[in-house]
């Protein structure tokens, strides 16, 4: 048996978040912080020994546990990187947390280790209930986090959070245990080439749908996440937006596209419609919002929808812009979370107005929140270019319509990111306590250095992280050709015209030419 | 090493090290840097360039890294040299390394210096990365580079809220136009399975008949894939529909409205146009709509330019028409003419804003002409500087005397090709372009005379009065109001006489390159040698059009602002409507704001208050509790924020439990 690598993932946050339970603040926050960065190693040992090309699942570990249901553990090359991006954004998260939260520190580090326990365990999971395990009970540390240590109102964000996710996982349970029932297995790799008879499909594909659409968020479904995002703390915002938004694009990837093909076709129009209508609707919502977590947690819904419209392109690079788009996301919004939590610590609010003219006492913050902001609004050299530039690409060969709605996501998503941009960091300094704030601390350099690095990178080497996906994208693209929808932008070769378009015949030329002389 | 790498990043690394040390050295150092990087850039370009004229160089491409594979949509990193990218490496890199040395001068005294020079070179580095292109996705890398660093330039003093609006401004109006170039870029890998040039240019002809669906319709291939990259072209080259941002943009520093707003990123449609030219050559409709924009541009953009005030926005409309001859030159299937009118412009124009700038910098930072006047006798060498330019910008000179200054050679082969094509919409140009080159004329020397004839009206500025501590009542007869107009420093005057010499010569000397030699161009754009024929077939009197309105324009202009100054006031007050019209810019900015903007942020109102949380929540989570809390009395204890914990615990307790029953 192979070294069990994935469990030693699960495990080392697992031991730290016990421990951080009765651990003093100070202690707490080390432990965390050194559980993460270990986690972070494993992730990079796990990634450099990841066999591109090799078998679809690796570091698989098994263990039965009772009827059928086994603690079954392995990775394809998406799982990858979602778990990369999640190992890599937690210890930022703890630095992010590192003064900014004062109370309960022990509890607070554990609910975030855990969750970092659940997240990879989502993620490697290879058994369908297990999988619903993690996927649910990541919720439990996030409600925590902004129950306990949120903001003013931050019941009625944790309760709208569990509202709309309650209603989606009972229905996605009842699936799983039809499924469980009908295919006589709750293994994923089998399952995922199981074929479900079309009609069960079309009931499977809604229950599975209705909690992925939320966990997304996708319109209408996405009210929780401003909500959720105005009251948690800056790291939850981080994983928030930059791992928990995943679950859903990856719900479909895993489930809804492989395992009912004919009936993903089949609501293939309903999610190009949801996804137009969020990338316009909540684009607009954005450029009126005046707290910034707000902005950018409806800029996340109007990203997000472009992952759902790339996925049900059906084909390559509809998916792979999808998983590129998660990926430079989830790196890119939680960046800006961390923006605004760098100002949010120093001045406590969030109110868009209360500041402007940073980029005169904070140069080196302007420059970091250039970046992401030109990375959210898909500018070519970021991660967020390649994603949707794929996405949209992919997206073309189904739909010249869907792509225009959603393509002009680059023109709405500019005017907000500027304006919002402009109204911080801008401008003259016309408060004074905005004026005074002092630049990045070396902390907050450690938080942000490393994300802006790695958008760099997604966006000017992206093979490093295309590689590892392409084999499982194109075993998927093959699984759903069968029912890939029709295209609207085909091609029929007619007979090329004789001459080009400016043809001037000689004849026309020395008629022409019989007044003036050379 | 190919010396393409060195051109291209050492301007790259010169930003980088400029920006990144910031204010921790001292300026010179960042400027020291960045200007020795772009002078030994364009010390490297013109040996290529001269390679390609004299036919020793090749074409190459050189490979840098791979950027994205995905199923068949796969390209790389690369460096394409070729003859049109010779062109443009000259123009780009000669300008900036000029720009980059006035800025020494004309930047003195700002704080931020390191920030802007080190802007500069990204812009050139993005710039060079888009001549360069070996694909479409790369161009469109440079295309989106060179907006960041113009969005970055353009709001450079961040202070003004005029300059941040106008960069949001130049960057939101661009990205229509790039929703267009990427829905070209789409289209086009979808038809050829590739988004290579290379390989696409090879395979267009073969495509020419093909139809394809679009949003539903049936049409021509590559008419629609060539008008959605052309609308990308439009953006960026400021053409009529798409060109409100151009003007604005002169809130930037000067030296940037000469490099970016005239020399080089605005060039970059008419660039991407010449560069795809076999490709468009089998869009018949595509190139009739280029024709038509460019024609309507070039007089749209000349009209305005007769009104308005501000120095610098009559060269930047100026610039706007100038970008309409090419794209029309273009349209009509001339692109080694169009090109030529890119490179002759490229220092005419940057001389001209060089020029303005130096005007404004003597002014003490003054760019309404109403308040110059008699500059001539007090800033001589930035005046002869300017005059080459105008001289250029008119096209002056004299068709059987072979001689004339560089915008004369293009100018004139543009109007001469446009008239030769010999089509409706060629003839439509020709007018076009013909009345513009009257009205060109016109707005160029009400420029000169405005500012360099006549008495000073220098006290009627606000600008000046601070400087001089006095009103205009308390400076009575003296309209100078003692102010003294200083020349500009070396580092100004240098640039400014370099340029000159290319707006006299550049034209004489490269003309039958350009427009002649099918040889230099080979296969780098679609060269159309019957097309030439007939161009150098044309009437007399076509090719003596230009001159003969240039000097009516010369007519006017001096009878206007020199012998009757009377004349304006008057004409503007008969004229009324008319002149508000032209004077407001035909409301292009007014009617965009109450078509898209207003809109815009009334239905992201409506849609928040409305829909989100009058409507979705209202009905949905609220209206969940709502129910809960009439229907069981006493749940309100239990809203804790705890509840909902246990509530899913108790959930994956049940799957447990029922897994246990099932299995």
């Amino acid at each position: 048996m192979e070294f069990p690598i994935l469990s030693l993932m699960l495990a080392v946050p697992l031991a730290g978040a016990i421990a951080c339970l009765f651990l003093g603040a100070h202690t707490a926050r080390m432990v965390a912080l050194v559980a993460t960065l270990v986690d972070l190693a494993l992730g990079v040992l796990l990634w450099l020994n990841y066999d591109i090309g090799g078998a679809q699942w690796q570091f698989t570990e098994r263990a039965e546990i009772f009827a059928g249901f086994s603690y079954a553990l392995g990775i394809d090359g998406i799982a990858l990187m979602l778990i990369m991006l999640s190992v890599f954004l937690m210890p930022i998260c703890i630095l992010a947390s590192w003064d900014a939260i004062s109370k309960r520190v022990g509890e607070y580090m554990s609910a975030f280790l855990l969750m970092e326990v659940l997240m990879i365990g989502v993620f490697a999971s290879q058994d369908m209930f297990l999988f619903y395990i993690f996927f649910e009970a990541g919720l439990i540390p996030m409600y925590l986090i902004i129950g306990v240590w949120g903001g003013d109102n931050r019941i009625y964000a944790s309760y709208k959070f569990f509202l709309y996710t309650l209603l989606g996982s009972v229905l996605m349970l009842i699936a799983m245990l039809w499924m469980a029932n009908e295919a006589g297995t709750t293994d994923i790799p089998t399952l995922l080439n199981y074929d479900f008879s079309p009609q069960a499909q079309t009931w499977l594909w809604l229950a599975f749908f209705a909690s992925f659409a939320v966990k997304m968020p996708m319109w209408p479904v996405h009210t929780w996440l401003p909500d959720a995002h105005v009251q948690a703390p800056t790291a939850g915002s981080v994983i928030l937006a930059g791992v928990l938004l995943k679950l859903g694009g990856y719900g479909f990837i895993r489930f809804s596209l492989p395992m009912f093909p004919e009936a993903s076709a089949q609501f293939t129009w309903f999610v190009f419609v949801l996804s137009m209508i969020a990338v316009i609707y909540t684009s607009l919502v954005a450029l009126v919002q005046s707290d910034m977590k707000k902005l950018i947690a409806y800029s996340s819904v109007a990203h997000m929808a472009i992952v759902t419209a790339g996925i049900f392109a059906f084909n390559a690079q509809g998916i792979e812009g999808a998983v590129m788009v998660m990926l430079g996301h989830g790196l890119v919004s939680g960046a800006l979370f961390l923006c605004v939590g760098v100002i949010y610590d120093r001045l406590h609010t969030r109110e868009i107005a209360r500041y402007g003219g940073l980029a005169i006492n904070m140069p080196r913050y302007a420059l970091f929140f250039l970046l992401f902001t030109m990375a959210s609004i898909g500018l070519p050299g970021t991660s967020n270019f390649v994603g949707e530039f794929l996405a949209l690409a992919g997206l073309y060969k189904v739909s010249t319509l869907v792509t225009l709605v959603c393509t002009t996501g680059i023109i709405l998503g500019a005017a907000y990111m500027l304006y919002l941009y402009r109204r911080v960091v801008f401008g003259l300094q016309v408060n004074e306590d905005a004026a005074r704030m002092p630049d990045l601390n070396a902390r907050e350099w450690a938080m942000l250095a490393p994300i802006a690095a790695a958008v760099l990178w997604m966006g000017v080497y992206p093979e490093s992280f295309l590689a590892p996906m392409r084999q499982d994208i194109a075993a998927l693209e093959a699984r759903v050709a069968r029912a890939a929808p029709d295209f609207d932008a085909d091609n029929t070769i007619g007979t090329p015209r004789e001459h080009n378009a400016n043809y001037v015949g000689f004849a026309h030329g020395e008629a022409r030419g019989e007044e003036g002389a050379h | 090493m190919h010396p393409i790498l060195f051109i291209v990043f050492l301007p790259l690394l010169a930003a980088l090290v400029a920006g990144l040390t910031n204010k921790a050295a001292p300026p010179v150092f960042a400027k020291a840097v960045t200007t020795g990087a772009l002078f030994i850039s364009a010390a490297l370009s013109w040996p290529i360039f001269l390679g390609f004229v004299g036919g020793s160089s090749e074409a190459t491409v050189v490979p840098v890294l791979t950027w994205i594979q995905s199923g068949t949509l796969a390209f790389d990193w690369a460096l394409r040299v070729d003859t049109l990218t010779a062109v443009m490496l000259v123009v780009i890199n000669t300008v900036s390394a000029l720009v980059h040395l006035y800025s020494w001068g004309y930047m003195d005294e700002d704080p931020d210096q390191p920030r802007f020079f080190a802007y500069l070179s990204l812009f050139t580095f993005a710039m060079l990365m888009l001549v360069t292109a070996d694909n479409l996705v790369q161009m469109f890398f440079g295309w989106e580079g060179v907006g960041l660093a113009s969005y970055l330039l353009i709001g450079f003093w961040f202070r003004k809220p005029s300059a941040n609006a106008a960069a949001i401004k130049a960057f939101v109006v661009n990205r229509v136009g790039d929703l267009g170039f990427m829905l070209g870029i789409f289209g086009t890998y979808l038809v050829f399975d590739t988004v290579s040039i290379t390989e696409i240019l090879a395979a267009a002809p073969g495509m020419s008949g093909a139809t394809i669906g679009f949003l539903g319709f049936t049409v021509q291939t590559m008419d629609v894939l060539c008008i959605l990259l052309f609308i990308g072209a439009m953006g960026k080259s400021a053409q009529l529909g798409l060109h409100t941002w151009l003007p604005d943009a002169m809130e930037g520093p000067t030296p940037v409205s000469a490099l970016i707003h005239a020399a080089t990123m605005v060039t970059a449609g008419v660039f991407m146009v010449c560069r795809l030219s076999p490709m468009f050559e089998t869009a018949p409709v595509a190139l009739g709509m280029v024709t038509f924009i460019g024609a309507a541009t070039c007089i749209f953009a000349a009209t305005v330019g007769t009104t308005q005030w501000d120095i610098k926005r009559v060269i930047a409309y100026s610039t706007c028409s100038q970008l309409g001859y090419m794209f029309f030159a273009a349209g009509v299937g001339a692109y080694g003419v169009a090109m030529f009118h890119l490179f002759t412009h490229a220092f005419f124009k940057a001389l001209l804003f060089l020029g303005a700038g130096s005007v404004i910098h003597a002014m003490h930072h003054e760019q309404d002409m109403r308040y110059y006047g008699e500059l001539r006798k007090h800033i001589p060498l930035t005046f002869w500087a300017m005059m080459m330019g105008t001289l250029a910008i008119t096209g002056v000179g004299i068709y059987h005397l072979g001689a004339g200054f560089a915008g004369f050679w293009s100018k004139d082969a543009i109007l001469e090709v446009a008239y030769g094509r010999g089509t409706e919409l060629g003839n439509f140009a020709f007018w076009m372009g013909t009345f513009a080159a009257l009205l060109t004329s016109f707005y160029s020397w009400r420029l000169m005379f405005l500012t360099f004839w006549g008495k000073p009206r220098w006290i009627e500025s606000e600008h000046i009065q601070h400087s001089v501590h006095k009103t205009p009542a308390e400076a009575g007869e003296d309209t100078t109001g003692g102010y003294h107009p200083h020349e500009s420093p070396l580092s100004m005057l240098i640039p400014l006489g370099v340029l000159s010499i290319g707006a006299v010569l550049a034209g004489q000397i490269f003309a039958p390159t350009f427009l002649d030699d099918a040889a230099f161009w080979g296969s780098s754009i679609f060269y159309n040698e019957p097309l030439i024929h007939a161009m150098h077939g044309v009437p007399y009197l076509v090719k003596y059009a230009a001159f003969i309105v240039m000097l009516i324009g010369l007519f006017v202009a001096w009878l206007a602002y020199i012998k009757d100054t009377s004349i304006p006031g008057k004409t503007a007050e008969q004229l009324g409507p008319i002149y508000r019209f032209l004077y407001n810019k035909w409301y292009f900015d007014e009617l965009y704001h109450y078509l898209f903007i207003v809109p815009a942020f009334w239905l992201g109102r409506q849609f928040w208050k409305l829909g989100d949380v009058g409507t979705i929540d209202r009905f949905g989570p609220n209206g969940i509790a709502w129910v809960v809390e009439k229907g069981a009395v006493g749940a309100r204890r239990f809203q804790t924020g705890y509840l909902y914990s246990y509530a899913l615990v108790m959930l994956l307790g049940l799957v447990a439990a029922i897994t246990w029953v099932l299995f």
